[in-house]
């Protein structure tokens, strides 16, 4: 029967109903979108450091999970090529370009040695110095064709378009990159290939012997890492934005709740009238924000699907997952808000005096 | 079934203490109906609020079936509007959002009595005749109609006391005299106790007994 009474309430008031469902989706939606990108995004990296067909990769002391800028001399490459089991070695230079984006410098024969080639869907391989790959979803996200010249800080000519998966969105020759960004001889990341899978560990091993100091993971450690709980500046973030949607739920429920217990005020009385304890009166407000708070995180997920088209369309490079375990728990903090913003009116309502709310107009 | 003894009630408005009762000396026994009058400021809605446990006396006694309402926390007054006291008032006070149907299911559920069937809760229905016009919200409903499902929903738990506060106060003379006979036929059959404020002498002369007050006092 309260079941009925809260359900017609919400219905009675249908504009004030969406509207607050739909408020409380937009803080679901914003937690579901940001989790989605920071875990499409870190899914990205990890799908395209396998693309590169690399067993280990070797890094500069001090570097950071995702920093892959830093710089080491290009001698090192000797070094690790001479250690046993190592098929292949190749350099490459990581040039941040602003944003999020970065050209990767490749040696292009060594890089095809070791990832299987390039899948060219335009044009081919660097003919000169200022050429620059891409992949699709750079092609796509920027509307460019092989063959067309691009300014991104410094002029290139964009050779070819690839498939995407394998190491970066944009490439140059690491010379020519080295040379346009003064980082002669610097590298910042070794791709390493053992002669064997089996011999991974013992290469791995005589590595980090060799080269102390250096961040030295196979390519799957380096995958497992590859992880919110990793990255501590992307936890806080994740963190204030729930905090932030934590308030707007607060927010709209408070004022939803208020006025509704303000206009509500005789009907307060006549339920006390008929013996309705506080807790009953309690109750069907916290029951309605707890219909309102399930409405909105329906309306969230759905609208989240809407966030991770709108981003396919207008930012192809930010990939965005749909991540189905954080559901429920943005279910969970949507209703957390909620019910901390029911708490006030609601004891209000459960307070009231039954004469003066049955003398209300 | 009602006794009440030297009944006062002080009301605090700002620095200002108003006396709405002023020793209220009353008895009602079961079956009975007994109309109160007497002009506005009487105390005569204090009287009711007080029955009806929405409000705590400040002095005297006040028994109603051997209960004590001087004595009572507000839980306790809730439990007394729960089970033993059945409201209806002047402006119907159905709510506004359930159909009639439910304003007489949301008492029961009050007073946590689910009961799949009441045999003479259907026959007060079918007094009341509103059988027909369960299934409609408030809105579509004539004020007769409304004070009808006000009268079902204040007496389906079976109260001890009914209190009606002005009930024909909205309504046109026939459906005044409906509502009255209602109320008198309700008192006959099923010997529900009544007590009703009214401004109307005619519609107190539907009771067995007339009190009239005056400045907080029972004059008559």
């Amino acid at each position: 029967m309260v079941y009925r009474l809260v359900l017609e309430n919400l219905k009675h008031r249908p504009v004030r109903t969406l509207l607050s469902a739909l408020a409380i989706g937009v803080q679901v939606t914003m937690i579901l979108t940001l989790v989605g990108v920071s875990q499409g995004m870190l899914h990205d990296v990890a799908m395209r450091s396998r693309g590169t067909g690399a067993d280990i990769l070797v890094r500069p002391p001090g570097s950071s999970i995702l920093g892959f800028s830093g710089n080491m001399p290009e001698k090192i490459v000797s070094v690790v090529r001479a250690a046993p089991h190592v098929a292949l070695a190749t350099g490459t230079l990581v040039q941040p370009i602003g944003e999020l984006d970065s050209i990767t410098g490749i040696h292009l024969d060594e890089f095809n040695a070791m990832s299987g080639g390039f899948h060219y869907l335009e044009g081919g391989p660097f003919t000169g110095p200022n050429d620059l790959i891409v992949d699709e979803v750079y092609a796509r996200s920027k509307n460019i064709h092989s063959g067309q010249s691009i300014n991104i800080g410094l002029a290139w000519r964009v050779a070819g378009v690839v498939e995407q998966g394998k190491l970066s969105r944009m490439f140059a020759e690491i010379e020519s990159l080295q040379d346009k960004y003064s980082a002669k001889d610097k590298i910042s990341v070794i791709y390493v290939k053992a002669d064997a899978p089996a011999n991974i560990p013992e290469v791995l091993g005589e590595l980090k012997q060799k080269l102390l100091d250096y961040k030295i993971y196979t390519v799957e450690e380096f995958v497992s890492l590859i992880s919110v709980d990793n990255i501590p500046i992307l936890q806080r973030f994740i963190g204030v934005v729930i905090g932030l949607a934590v308030v707007v739920g607060f927010l709209v429920v408070f004022l939803s709740m208020y006025t509704a217990v303000l206009e509500r005020t005789r009907e307060i009385g006549i339920l006390k009238a008929l013996g309705a304890s506080p807790g009953y009166i309690l109750g069907i407000l916290l029951r309605e924000t707890t219909l309102l708070a399930v409405a909105g995180t329906i309306a969230g997920i759905c609208m989240t699907y809407g966030t991770r088209s709108l981003m396919g369309a207008f930012v192809p490079t930010m990939t965005t997952e749909i991540v189905y375990g954080w559901w429920p728990w943005a279910g969970v903090i949507a209703l957390v808000g909620s019910l901390i913003g029911a708490l006030y009116p609601g004891f209000k309502a459960a307070r009231q005096d039954p004469i003066e709310a049955l003398a209300y107009d | 079934m009602i006794e009440i003894r030297d009944l006062t009630k002080v009301y605090h408005v700002g620095e200002v203490d108003v006396h709405a009762l002023r020793g209220v000396d009353l008895s009602v026994t079961r079956g009975e109906f007994v109309a109160v009058i007497g002009p506005s400021g009487s105390g005569k809605s204090t009287l009711f609020h007080i029955l009806g446990g929405l409000t705590p006396p400040t002095s005297g006694t006040i028994h109603i079936d051997g209960r004590d309402l001087l004595k009572m926390t507000d839980r306790e007054r809730t439990e007394l509007r729960k089970t033993a006291v059945g409201f209806v008032f002047q402006k119907y006070n159905l709510l506004p959002t359930l159909t009639a149907a439910d304003n007489i299911a949301i008492a029961r559920d009050i007073a946590g009595r689910n009961v799949e069937s009441d045999p003479q809760f259907d026959e007060i229905l079918n007094l009341l005749g509103i059988r027909t016009r369960l299934h409609h919200k408030p809105r579509a409903l004539s004020g007769g109609e409304q004070q009808r499902v006000a009268i079902a929903r204040a007496i389906v738990n079976h109260p001890a006391i009914l209190l009606a506060d002005e009930p024909t106060g909205n309504l046109d003379t026939e459906n005044s005299n409906a509502v009255l006979r209602l109320l008198r036929d309700l008192n006959d059959r099923l010997g529900q106790t009544i007590l009703m404020i009214t401004h109307n002498p005619e519609a107190a002369s539907y009771g067995h007994r007339i009190v009239k007050m005056r400045d907080g006092r029972i004059v008559e």
